[in-house]
């Protein structure tokens, strides 16, 4: 089987580096290239939402393919939300028939969340069930219902895990669960709570899950006081400490002063046990991430022939 | 129980614009029991109707009546007479016996009165809470007596997602998280390992999903 560059690069041991990108609320390809263009070279795969927050936007897929035309690799995101089943598994083939490879197990945040609160929420799987099913239709050639697949695919399956939501004692298992159902990388939530990070972290590694899946911890640039606030009081399962208010609130450049926290996480969060790599969400603020990328010592990226 | 809540008036007003004589019928079930549709809102319904329209200029003629149980047709014999003098009936039971009206009185229309909205039960006075979504594949015995189906807002068989905070669901601080009171029952009976098993995709066939259902017990039939 083909392996998908980020799949490479944590199996190589390499310090991972992943981006990500919100497709636009239009139908712009140069939009697309526009903000994707500051990620090529600098991160070794692209998350592309898949309609985040519940808000209508390109589609994952059709954004990977533009990436892939950039020679970016792309990492596409799948909620269970939106999709039942039949039309899930029918996008994953497309998908891979696009050239792709990684794909990202989400629930989606709830509809009326977003901007179309009237939807209906689909949830026919739950998260766990579609990388149990990604995993089936690799490794069996399977489809959920039974029926087989005409040939093998490639997939290098991804899930989520917020240490930030509770209850906390039992988020450690719910990612060993994830590990079980097939997931082979693991990206989190955007951590600003590095000491609830930590605590999380040691009993990922107690219970030896660092050694089954490679756990890529997610870091957000704050690009100003208002965004900190807003991602405290306002995003699903997000934890911003005081003190990091406080520090944005007592700066006099608050832009630069997001990036010196990036940066500084990015440093501590190579130096703990069982993260292998770093997953920097630095949504419509592309350009920032070749900046935090060189400060961290991320560059250059791993190549492979 | 099943919970409804009344239309507006304005709503139920607009429905009656064409008619004279109305019939307000309550139904002594679960509506009774939610403080909707039973013999007290159907006289408070066409009180309020009956005043509306004498303001607007256009008396109506509105009679109430209400009966043990709108959704089985042997008991709404007793209404004939009164559904047979109206121009139109407005019941206030729910889907089930507003439908049973407009089969069992084929001739007349009977509209409804209420929106029903979920299976639950009341958790203080005045609140009522869903409980069930009648998917047809109990797993109450495998999340510790709550049902995730139900009280989940994203239906999950292995939760709990990453927007449960605080015990609280991302949809609504108003709504408890499901998975987060399975999991400290759970926790409660030293049974959190059985969390770990993988729940295969449910199977939504038997839920509405596989059209609408029907239970036959040829047992029982005549």
């Amino acid at each position: 089987m083909t392996k998908s560059n980020l799949q490479k690069v944590l199996e190589s041991g390499a310090f991972a580096v992943t981006g990500e990108l919100g497709p636009p609320k239009s139908g712009q390809r140069d939009v697309i290239e526009h903000h994707a263009s500051h990620l090529k070279g600098v991160v070794d795969s692209v998350n592309i939402t898949d309609n985040q927050t519940a808000i209508v936007r390109t589609s994952s897929i059709a954004t990977g393919r533009i990436l892939l035309d950039m020679g970016i690799e792309p990492n596409v995101q799948m909620t269970v939300r939106d999709r039942n089943r039949i039309a899930i598994q029918a996008d994953v083939l497309g998908a891979v028939a696009l050239g792709m490879k990684n794909i990202l197990c989400i629930q989606g945040d709830h509809a009326t969340l977003g901007n179309e609160p009237k939807a209906k929420n689909v949830n026919d799987l739950d998260s766990m069930n579609l990388i149990s099913a990604l995993k089936k239709m690799r490794d069996e050639q399977e489809f959920i219902g039974g029926d087989k697949l005409d040939a093998p695919i490639d997939l290098y399956i991804g899930a989520v895990a917020n240490p930030f939501a509770d209850p906390f004692e039992y988020r450690p298992y719910r990612l060993a669960k994830k590990i079980e159902a097939g997931a082979q990388f693991i990206q989190t939530q955007v951590i600003f709570d590095m000491e609830r990070f930590e605590r999380y972290m040691k009993i990922v590694v107690d219970m030896g899950l660092h050694e089954k899946a490679h756990i890529i911890a997610g870091i957000t640039p704050l690009k100003s006081l208002g965004a900190a606030r807003y991602m405290k009081n306002n995003v699903a399962g997000m934890i911003v400490p005081d003190h990091i208010i406080d520090r944005l609130k007592g700066a006099k450049d608050k832009k630069a002063e997001g990036v010196n926290i990036a940066v500084e996480m990015i440093e501590h969060l190579k130096t703990i046990e069982g993260v292998a790599g770093v997953h920097i969400m630095a949504v419509a603020w592309e350009e920032i991430v070749p900046e935090i990328a060189e400060r961290a010592g991320l560059l250059p990226r791993p190549t492979f022939d | 129980m099943i919970v409804a809540e009344r239309k507006p008036l304005g709503e139920i007003l607009k429905n009656l614009e064409p008619h004279k004589k109305v019939l307000i019928l309550g139904c002594g079930e679960c509506v009774t029991v939610c403080m909707t549709g039973g013999d007290k809102e159907a006289r408070e319904t066409a009180l309020a109707l009956s005043i509306a329209r004498k303001k607007a200029g256009s008396p109506i003629e509105v009679k109430s009546h209400t009966v043990e149980r709108q959704c089985e047709p042997e008991y709404l014999e007793s209404a004939r007479h009164l559904v047979e003098e109206a121009d139109v009936v407005v019941s206030l039971a729910c889907g089930v016996g507003i439908q049973n009206m407009n089969e069992y009185y084929a001739d007349k229309r009977t509209l409804p009165g209420v929106n029903t909205t979920f299976m639950g039960m009341p958790t203080e006075q005045g609140v009522w809470t869903e409980n069930c979504l009648g998917c047809g594949n109990c797993v109450l015995d495998e999340t510790m007596g709550i049902c995730p189906i139900a009280r989940c807002s994203k239906s999950m068989l292995n939760g709990p997602c990453g927007g449960s905070q605080n015990g609280k669901c991302e949809v609504s601080k108003d709504i408890d998280c499901a998975w987060h009171l399975i999991v400290e029952r759970l926790m409660k009976f030293n049974k959190l390992g059985a969390l770990q098993e993988v729940k295969e995709p449910k199977d939504w066939s038997t839920s509405h999903h596989g059209g609408p259902r029907k239970m036959i017990r040829e047992d029982v039939r005549l």
